[in-house]
C-alpha cells in the first residue's frame, strides 16, 4: 500500500515519509496494536488529510511524524533523512525548527499572552543572550503573523480571554513562527463551531496555496478532509488511499 | 529564555508555592535571630571573662608563690619582647568573707586577690566594672565621700536600680558608727537604770525617736565632722587618715580607732557577694561601701595558718559574670603580701603567685604562650591564655550554638519537604504545559531547568524575606521584648537572672551568608525530584493530560 508520489518519480525525496511504521500500546494485560505497518508520503507543498474512525491511530501517526513519540518499528524520514532514530536532543531541535504542530484543544500556555505564545518556539530555541539580540525581529514577526490572522487587537490577551477560533489561530501562528517545513494539524477544528472551523480551514488552505506550506491534517470529518489535495484513510492500522 | 520567563510567571501566579516558602522564611529568620543573640551572648561573656583575666596569666602552682616579681617580669619581657604591652603582679588565695547582716554573721567562700592599684587597670578591664566613677578612672582602695552610682553604669536603661548606694561611703559609715554608739549608750543606760515593768511598754518608742533625731543630726553635720562628732582622741591622726588611709589601716597596738573617720584596709568585693537582685530589677545590698567585713585567709608559711583581719568595703566589682561577681574580693597587693608574710624580712623582696600579662593588639596569644612556656619550667610555672582558663565554658557555648544551628537547620529541611510536595503538585498541574513545551522542541533538561530555576527563585524569595525579617527582629529585639512584656505583663528577660538590661546581639555577615546559602540550597534540592519527574514526562501523554 505504498503511496508513490510524484516527488519520488522525479527523483526528489518526499518532504516527509513514513515506512512500515508500527506502534502498539500496552493496555492492561493485553497489547493494543495501533499502527501495523503504515507507509505514507507527503510531498513538498502537499496537503494531505488523514481520516479514520476514533481510535484508528490518526493521532498516533501524527505524533510519530512530529517526533513526539518513537515507533516500535519502521522509519520516519524528513527530506530523505531518517529522523526517528536520532538522539533526543536532535529530535527536540528538529521539532523546534522543521515541524509545526496544531492541536484540537489549542494547547496554548495559559501563563503567556497571545504574542508570547507565538514567540514560545523561538524562546525555546534561543538562550537568554541570543534572545535579547533577536527580540525585536522576533516580536515584529510574531506581530505580523497575528495581524495576518486578524488578531492584531488581541496581542496581549491571555488564552482564557480569547475565543476558540482565536486561540486556534494563535496556535497556528505559533506553529508558523519558526517557518517549519511541515505543519501537522490534529483535528484543528474539532472544538470549534462551524463558522470558526471553516475559518481555520480557509487559513490552512490559504497557507498551503499561497505560501506553499506542506500540511498533514488529521480529521474524522470527511467534509473537512475534502479540502485537502489528497485523503489517506487509516483502517485497522493500515493505510487506504482514496 | 522560556525557562526564565516561565519561572517568573509561575512565581507571580502560584501563590501556594509562596506559602510553601514561608516556612523557609521563618526558618531563616529564626536562625538569624538565634545566631545573632547567641553571638551577642558569647561576645558579652568573652568580654567579661577577658575583663578580669588578662591576655596571658603566669602563675605558680603553690599558694606561696614565687619570689621577686620584678625579676620575673624582666624575664618575661625578655622572652616576649615587644609583644608585651603591660604586666601586673597578683596574689590570689582562697579565703572566707564574713560580714554581719542584722546581727547575723554571713560567711562566703571567696577568692581573695591582691592587686596593684597602679598597674592592674592597665592590664585588664578591671577598672571599668567598678561602681564609683572616680574608681573607674583610677582605682583607689580609700573609701570615697559618696558619689557611688545608683544606676548600673553598664546598662543603657535609665532609672535607678541601686537606690541603696545613695549616700554610701563616708556618710554612711559615719551614720552607722554614730548609730551603733547611740544604741550602745542606750543599752548601757538601760542596764544601769533597770527598767520597771510599767515603763517597758513605753520605752521602745521614746528612745527610737531620739535615736532617729540624733542620726538626722549626724547626717546633717557630716559636712563638718570634726566639729560635730565626738572630739578626736588624737589631734594628728584624722588629717593623716584623710590623706592616706593605708598608713593607719592597722592602728598601732593599744590605740583605739575612730571608726567614723578611719577605715581599715580597703577591699572591693564582687557585687554578687554583697547584694542580690529582686524581680523588679532593683539590687538589694547586704553590705555597703563603708561597712567593715572580716576576711580569713591562709598565710604563706608551711603549713599555712588561717589568719583573720578586718577590712572596709570601698567599692563593688561587677563584671556581670556571676562566677566572678560572687567569688572575687580585691585588696591592695602590698597589704595582702604583708598580712600573709610574703615579704622576705631580710631583703624586703615580696613574693606573688601570679603575673598578669597584657599583649599588644593583634598578637597570636597561643604563640606567645608557647614561647613563654619554653622559657620557664612547667614544674614551677603555669602559663595559660585567658581562653585556656575558660576553655570549657567557651567550648560549651560553641557547642550550644552548633547544636542550635543543626536543629534550626532541620526546620528549614522540613520546609524543604513542603516545597517538594507542592512542587510535585505543580508539576502535575502543569503536565499539559510540559507536553506543549516539549512539542515546541523544549528538551528534557530544559524542562527540568524550569523547575530547578523555580526552586531557586522560591528559595531566594524565601531566604530574602527571612533575611529581612530576621534582621528586623534582631535590630529591634529589645523593643519587641518590651512590647511582649507590656502585652503579657510577664518579664521575658529577667534582669535578676541575666544581669543584662538588654539582649545583646551581633550580626555576623558570614553566618548569614551560610544560612541563606543553606536555605536556597535546600529549596533547589527539594525541587530536583519534581524537576526530574517533569523532565521524564512523555510528551504525548503529557499533551493528553487534562
Amino acid at each position: 500500500m505504498t503511496d508513490i508520489g510524484p516527488g519520488n518519480a522525479s527523483g526528489v525525496p518526499p518532504l516527509l515519509s513514513v515506512r512500515q511504521l508500527r506502534k502498539s500500546y500496552r493496555s492492561g494485560s493485553g497489547v493494543l496494536e495501533v499502527l501495523r505497518g503504515v507507509d505514507f508520503d507527503l510531498n513538498h507543498s502537499g496537503f494531505v488529510a488523514v481520516v479514520g474512525q476514533s481510535g484508528s491511530g490518526k493521532s498516533t501517526l501524527l505524533h510519530l511524524m512530529g517526533l513526539l513519540d518513537e515507533p516500535d518499528a519502521g522509519e520516519v524520514h524528513i527530506a530523505g533523512i531518517r529522523v526517528d532514530n536520532l538522539p533526543a536532543v536532535r529530535r527536540d531541535k528538529l521539532r523546534n525548527t522543521d515541524i509545526g504542530m496544531v492541536f484540537q484543544s489549542y494547547h496554548l500556555l495559559p501563563e503567556f499572552n497571545a504574542l508570547e505564545n507565538v514567540l514560545a518556539p523561538l524562546m525555546v530555541r534561543y538562550s537568554v543572550y541570543e534572545w535579547m539580540r533577536m527580540k525585536k525581529v522576533a516580536h515584529s514577526q510574531a506581530r505580523a503573523l497575528l495581524e495576518r490572522f486578524g488578531l492584531g487587537q488581541r496581542l496581549h490577551h491571555k488564552p482564557r480571554q480569547l475565543s476558540g477560533g482565536e486561540m486556534q489561530r494563535v496556535a497556528i501562528a505559533r506553529a508558523l513562527i519558526s517557518q517549519p517545513r511541515v505543519l501537522l494539524a490534529d483535528e484543528p477544528t474539532g472544538n470549534l463551531d462551524e463558522a470558526s472551523g471553516t475559518g481555520i480551514l480557509d487559513t490552512l488552505c490559504e497557507l498551503n496555496r499561497q505560501d506553499g506550506l506542506s500540511i498533514v491534517l488529521v480529521t474524522h470529518d470527511a467534509s473537512i478532509a475534502r479540502r485537502a489535495d489528497r485523503i489517506v484513510r487509516l483502517v485497522a492500522g493500515h493505510v487506504e488511499i482514496l | 529564555m522560556y525557562k526564565l520567563l516561565l519561572c517568573w510567571r509561575y512565581l507571580r501566579t502560584r501563590w501556594i508555592a509562596l506559602a510553601s516558602v514561608i516556612s523557609v522564611t521563618l526558618g531563616v529568620a529564626t536562625m538569624i535571630v538565634v545566631n545573632a543573640v547567641m553571638a551577642g551572648f558569647a561576645h558579652e561573656m568573652q568580654t567579661r571573662i577577658h575583663g578580669i583575666l588578662s591576655d596571658i596569666v603566669f602563675e605558680s602552682h603553690s599558694l606561696s608563690g614565687f619570689q621577686d616579681p620584678n625579676w620575673h617580669m624582666e624575664e618575661i619581657k625578655r622572652s616576649g619582647g615587644n609583644l608585651i604591652e603591660g604586666m601586673t603582679p597578683m596574689v590570689a588565695v582562697p579565703a572566707m568573707l564574713n560580714f554581719q547582716v542584722r546581727g547575723q554573721w554571713v560567711t562566703r567562700q571567696v577568692m581573695f586577690i591582691g592587686i596593684d592599684e597602679a598597674t592592674h587597670a592597665r592590664v585588664s578591664d578591671f577598672g571599668r566594672y567598678l561602681q564609683h566613677p572616680l574608681n573607674r578612672q583610677q582605682l583607689s582602695f580609700g573609701l570615697r565621700e559618696g558619689g557611688y552610682d545608683t544606676v548600673d553604669s553598664q546598662a543603657d536603661a535609665p532609672g535607678s536600680t541601686r537606690p541603696a548606694l545613695e549616700g554610701a561611703g563616708w556618710p554612711y559609715r559615719r551614720m552607722r558608727v554614730e548609730r551603733e554608739r547611740l544604741w550602745r549608750e542606750r543599752l548601757e543606760s538601760q542596764s544601769d537604770t533597770t527598767p520597771a515593768g510599767a515603763g517597758a511598754a513605753e520605752s521602745p518608742s521614746q528612745p527610737t525617736r531620739s535615736v532617729n533625731d540624733q542620726v538626722e543630726a549626724v547626717l546633717s553635720a557630716t559636712a563638718a565632722p570634726e566639729a560635730a562628732v565626738a572630739p578626736p582622741l588624737d589631734e594628728s591622726t584624722p588629717a593623716a587618715t584623710k590623706k592616706d588611709p593605708f598608713r593607719t589601716a592597722r592602728p598601732e597596738e593599744g590605740r583605739v580607732m575612730d571608726l567614723a573617720q578611719e577605715q581599715f584596709t580597703g577591699v572591693v568585693p564582687g557585687i554578687g557577694l554583697a547584694s542580690f537582685r529582686d524581680n523588679t530589677g532593683v539590687d538589694r545590698f547586704l553590705v555597703l561601701p563603708g561597712d567593715d567585713v572580716k576576711i580569713t585567709f591562709p598565710t604563706a608559711g608551711t603549713p599555712p595558718k588561717a589568719v583573720s583581719d578586718t577590712f572596709t568595703v570601698v567599692d563593688f566589682y561587677e563584671s556581670k559574670m556571676s562566677e566572678y561577681d560572687s567569688n572575687f574580693v580585691f585588696v591592695p597587693i602590698d597589704q595582702l603580701q604583708r598580712m600573709r608574710g610574703m615579704i622576705d624580712p631580710q631583703t624586703g623582696i615580696p613574693s606573688v603567685n601570679s603575673i598578669q600579662i597584657k599583649v599588644t593588639p593583634g598578637t597570636n596569644l597561643n604563640e606567645l604562650r608557647d614561647r613563654l612556656r619554653k622559657a620557664f619550667p612547667a614544674e614551677l610555672y603555669l602559663i595559660s591564655s585567658w581562653r585556656d582558663k575558660q576553655g570549657p565554658l567557651l567550648m560549651a557555648v560553641d557547642m550550644e550554638m552548633a547544636v542550635l544551628n543543626i536543629l534550626l537547620f532541620l526546620i528549614i529541611a522540613v520546609a524543604g519537604f513542603g516545597i517538594l510536595a507542592i512542587f510535585f503538585m505543580i508539576v502535575v498541574e502543569k503536565t499539559r504545559d510540559i507536553g506543549i513545551l516539549k512539542s515546541l522542541g523544549a528538551s528534557s533538561s530544559g524542562i527540568a531547568g524550569i523547575f530547578l530555576g523555580y526552586g531557586l527563585f522560591l528559595g531566594l524569595v524565601g531566604a530574602g524575606a527571612g533575611l529581612a525579617l530576621g534582621l528586623a527582629i534582631t535590630l529591634n529585639i529589645n523593643t519587641i521584648r518590651a512590647a511582649v512584656e507590656w502585652c503579657t505583663g510577664q518579664r521575658v528577660f529577667d534582669p535578676s537572672i541575666y544581669y543584662f538590661f538588654k539582649i545583646p546581639t551581633i550580626v555576623n555577615p558570614l553566618t548569614i551568608s551560610w544560612i541563606i546559602a543553606g536555605a536556597v540550597g535546600i529549596a533547589v534540592l527539594a525541587s530536583v525530584l519534581p524537576a526530574l519527574r517533569a523532565a521524564r514526562l512523555h510528551p504525548v501523554e503529557a499533551l493528553r493530560h487534562d
